[in-house]
């Protein structure tokens, strides 16, 4: 009975947002207030009956109702309680669920705040947004229910993916789903502005903390999927360029352009047709990233499912793209900015940099993506495009974008002059220049890395000259140290805020550099009793053991590992059979520090347990990623308070 | 509840537990940075996205081993690798031999970014002479705060 | 609207297409460019003792089948075609060989047993015959002809109909 509740309140869900899309946009049309009260209806009705369909979900999880095909394929009798609910999400179909239920969600908050604030807009905003729920309504009752019945029951399920069975998948999804969910309400507001032919700066100061926070959510769910990565695939990396990290990374960059690009629109209005294309690209983008996780027409470690949900992704992106950028063509004669740029050294063109460099990351990696198709569309040959590809192509860019992100903020808008460039750029550049000429003497001689070192170093350093610029200037007028500091942070919250972010950015760049360039790895095969060095540090082999966990098999193999100071202990990498799976996952056993993590993971090894193989690595400042993302977590809360200094 | 792996194991799931270990050093000393080069560069057959030097898995080792062996037996870097094309096809180089219809992806970034910079140039051109659009299109009071902030952001 | 900017909408149409494009094509299957080239020679320690050299088998036909004893369903499902068509098509000049990959020998020995497989079964402990052929994962199915050239090759479990077209048509050939 419950699963055909559920499917009820689904295809009921469908048939309201199908209604709300006509009533908003004939309400906004025609002026009809009680059309567009009525749309409002609709989407508070589709909010509550996607939380009922999500409960329902979770109780055929929890009771293990095999009888519904979604619940059977993504958990057996042996599935630990908490992997229970997260199975939720742990394919596409309940995916899609949670997917559209913060969308609705979204929704919601968009009418709590924008109902009476932005009368005009708002009703094309509202029916827009439910326009894209039907979609993922119509997808969710014919292509992939999510609670199909399955016939026979079987007398246990499937099991989840075990490499789901982890604490980076509680979070991943949530995060990365609010962040492309989210995404969908600036792009609502654009259309609304386009669908109106208002094409005034309002959509965007509108939805800036929107965009903000969508911007974080996605960031962090790309920095938890790294994370989850390596500590779960056992091959100590955090990026692999897949297809599908790469169809979540094109979103965050056409994104990132678009924070920064908004900003010249704010205060120059300048770059109009521009931000709204990013727009559309980011939200189309997000779109494409489900498309290539679940259409199967690109091999990725993430492709689970496949079906015929590509063909109606695919219809759906080719819609939106068409429909929206036909509007964009035919309101682009309103849409002249008011062009008009003083000088090549100025803020502005540091920003028209810095977005030509995100866009060029992102068609990069765009084409990267999909040239195995082109070439065997072409050429009828099957290539791949991998790491070498990626990292040769895109480091250059990335390194100039670090680049500007020291220039950018600091230099004068309109017209930079030599005296001001000298102020602010002086010292930064010769800190950069210094620091990279002492990891020189040090012993560095990676020239990659040198000249990261010397960028990240000069952009921190353009940092703490302008806040100690600022503070001093507040110290004179009488306050304290602490206090002035505070007060500049607050006072001017945007700036700061983003700062913050850009320090977060920077420890997530050195990071990358120092695990990419000075890992140090081997694998040597162990007697019980041997030992190997590896860097600074000395693994023994002490043995196996094993043990029955409730759905799987563990095999560990205890290592006693020292480093050149002290003993650190145990450490037991080990490898987890289950029935499900032709190939054990493995399960990693590291150290984290701050200068580098070392990382064990285990390889075969007999079963008398007198042998073992075993992968030892030492990745410098992995850990220092992880921080990156804490400190981003801080710069957005700085960014989005409210700030004493209103927004423009 | 912890024992020795050689156990009452469920026997399925231990036999799963792959035996094969791979024999000690071999005779001749081969560069291990050069293994892994080769390695990274080479796609895991069985894997999705992983190259041979990252995967872990059974597969990925042997061919490491194999790259080991070549080179240790004289064969040139550029043969090993010739020598898995020749067998799987160009499909497994993780990066397209920048040769014929590939090198489409690998000029096209730089030709994107080297034509955008001109269109930005030019853009930024026609903008900065075009005479400034009747100032009274902003609204004064607006333009008048923006110029107040950023004297001050400019001046602090 | 301008005809001009019409453009800007069409833009995305070459994308999309390559996109609809890519549901006709499976990134899983990887044509081997060994087709129609000589089959490596190998030397293959059977289970049973004794070794089989593929050199020995020239002007049979010869079915290589790659397999492994975790690979379920598909190694489970042609197990008995492949068994079935030994017994057909040895007095007719074709030879079935197994080689079983990146498997445990207790595993494979089962496997054999379970399904009473007769044909030569033996074990590629350091993947150098799976490599040779480009082998992906299993099953892969290599059809040798009598001249020792590789013919085709399929991915998948081999069905009876396709083990018995493909044989037939081979066996045809003159030696």
């Amino acid at each position: 009975m419950i699963p055909e509740i559920g499917f009820a309140a689904i295809t009921v869900a469908l048939a309201l947002a199908c209604y709300g899309t006509g009533a908003g946009a004939l309400g906004a049309a025609r002026h009809r207030p009680a059309l567009v009260a009525s749309a409002q209806h609709a989407a508070v009705g589709i909010f509550v009956l996607l939380a009922v369909a999500m409960l329902l979900l979770v109780y055929a999880f929890l009771t293990f109702d095999f009888s519904v095909r979604y619940v059977a394929s993504n958990t057996n009798r042996g599935t630990p309680f908490y992997y229970r609910i997260t199975a939720l999400w742990g394919a596409l179909e309940g995916s899609l669920v949670l997917w559209t239920w913060m969308l609705a969600g979204y929704t919601l908050l968009v009418v709590a705040f924008y109902r009476w604030r932005q009368r005009e807009a708002y009703p094309w905003v509202l029916a827009v947004l439910l326009g894209i729920m039907a979609f993922f309504l119509l997808v969710m009752t014919v292509p992939a229910s999510p609670f199909q019945r399955l016939d026979p029951i079987p007398v246990d399920g499937r099991g989840l993916n075990p490499l789901l069975e982890d604490t980076g998948m509680i979070t991943h999804p949530i995060f990365l789903y609010l962040g492309f969910t989210g995404f969908t309400v600036p792009f609502a507001f654009a259309m609304a502005g386009l669908i109106r032919g208002r094409l005034d700066e309002a959509w965007i100061t509108v939805t800036r903390r929107w965009t903000v926070l969508a911007w974080y959510f996605l960031s962090m769910g790309l920095l938890i999927g790294g994370w989850w990565s390596y500590h779960v695939l056992g091959w100590g990396g955090y990026w692999a360029w897949d297809p599908v990290e790469n169809a979540a990374f094109m979103p965050w960059l056409t994104a990132t352009a678009f924070l920064h690009s908004v900003m010249i629109q704010e205060r120059r209005r300048m770059l109009k047709v521009w931000n709204l294309l990013l727009i559309i690209l980011t939200f189309s983008l997000t779109l494409f990233g489900t498309f290539l996780t679940r259409s199967g027409i690109i091999a990725s470690v993430h492709s689970f499912t496949q079906g015929t949900i590509g063909a109606f992704f695919l219809a759906f992106i080719a819609l939106v793209l068409l429909f929206s950028l036909s509007l964009l063509a035919w309101r682009a004669d309103r849409l002249r900015g008011q062009g008009e740029l003083d000088s090549l050294i100025s803020r502005e063109s540091v920003f028209h940099l810095n977005n030509f460099f995100h866009v060029g990351v992102t068609f990069t990696v765009l084409l990267g993506t999909v040239f195995p198709l082109l070439s065997e569309a072409v050429r009828g040959v099957k290539v791949s495009v991998g790491e070498p590809f990626f990292n040769a192509v895109s480091i250059p860019i990335f390194l100039a974008l670090i680049f500007l992100m020291g220039v950018g903020p600091m230099i004068a808008w309109r017209r930079a002059s030599w005296a001001g460039l000298k102020r602010n750029f002086l010292w930064p550049v010769a800190i950069g220049a210094a620091g990279a000429l002492v990891f020189f003497l040090l012993g560095v001689r990676h020239a990659l890395a040198l000249l990261t070192l010397g960028l990240v170093l000069f952009v921190a350093a353009t940092m703490v000259h302008d806040f100690w610029r600022g503070t001093r200037a507040r110290m004179r007028a009488g306050r304290g140290p602490v206090g002035a500091m505070a007060d500049l942070a607050l006072r001017q919250n945007r700036r700061y805020g983003g700062f913050v972010v850009h320090q977060g950015v920077l420890l997530v760049a050195l990071g990358i550099t120092g695990s990419q360039v000075f890992s140090v790895r081997t694998e040597t095969s162990l007697r019980r009793g041997e030992s190997i060095e590896v860097g600074r540090y000395q693994v023994r082999f002490e043995g196996l053991e094993a043990e029955e966990k409730s759905n799987h098999f563990l095999v560990t193999g205890v290592f006693t590992v020292a480093n050149d100071r002290h003993v650190m202990g145990r450490m037991s990498p080990g490898k987890k059979f289950y029935p499900q799976e032709q190939q054990p996952i493995a399960h990693v056993a590291y150290r984290s520090g701050w200068r580098e993590d070392f990382y064990l993971v285990l390889g075969d090894f007999s079963r008398d347990g007198q042998l073992a193989t075993v992968l030892a690595m030492v990745n410098p400042l992995v850990s220092w990623i992880w921080l990156g993302g804490v400190v981003i977590t801080l710069g957005t809360a700085l960014l989005v308070l409210p700030g004493r200094r209103r927004d423009a | 509840m912890r024992r020795a792996v050689f156990g009452a194991a469920p026997i399925g799931l231990v036999a799963l537990a792959v035996l094969l270990l791979v024999g000690p050093g071999l005779a001749a000393e081969v560069d291990e940075e050069e293994v892994r080069r080769i390695a990274a560069g080479l796609r895991c057959p069985v894997c999705q996205n992983l190259s041979v030097a990252d995967s872990p898995s059974e597969m990925a080792k042997q061919m490491r081993q194999l790259i080991r062996e070549r080179l240790a037996a004289g064969v040139r870097p550029e043969e090993v690798v010739a020598y898995f094309t020749e067998k799987y096809g160009e499909w497994i180089l993780l990066a397209p031999k920048p040769e014929g219809f590939n090198l489409l992806v690998w000029t096209l970034p730089f030709a994107g970014l080297l034509g955008g910079l001109v269109g930005v140039l030019l853009v930024v051109r026609r903008w900065s002479r075009r005479p400034a659009p009747a100032a009274e299109a902003v609204d004064p009071a607006y333009r008048e705060r923006i110029k107040a902030e950023l004297d001050r952001l400019d001046g602090s | 609207m301008s005809w001009r900017r019409l453009w800007i909408p069409l833009s995305v149409l070459p994308l999309l297409g390559l996109l609809a494009y890519g549901f006709r094509t499976d990134p899983r299957a990887v044509p081997s460019p060994l087709v129609g080239r000589p089959a490596p020679p190998f030397t293959l320690t059977l289970f049973d003792d004794g070794a089989l050299r593929l050199d020995d088998l020239r002007g049979k036909v010869v079915v290589l089948n790659f397999w492994a004893s975790w690979c379920y369903p598909a190694c489970y499902e042609e197990a008995p075609v492949l068994e079935e068509g030994w017994r057909t098509y040895q007095d007719r000049g074709a030879v079935i060989v197994g080689i079983d990959i990146q498997d445990t020998e207790e595993g494979a020995r089962r496997f054999i047993e379970q399904f009473g497989l007769t044909f030569p079964n033996g074990p590629d402990p350091r993947g150098k015959i799976s490599i040779d052929y480009g082998v992906y994962g299993v099953p892969e199915t290599f059809f040798i002809d009598r001249q020792g050239r590789i013919r085709a090759k399929h991915v998948g479990a081999v069905t009876a109909p396709l083990l018995r077209e493909r044989l037939e048509a081979l066996l045809e050939e003159p030696a």
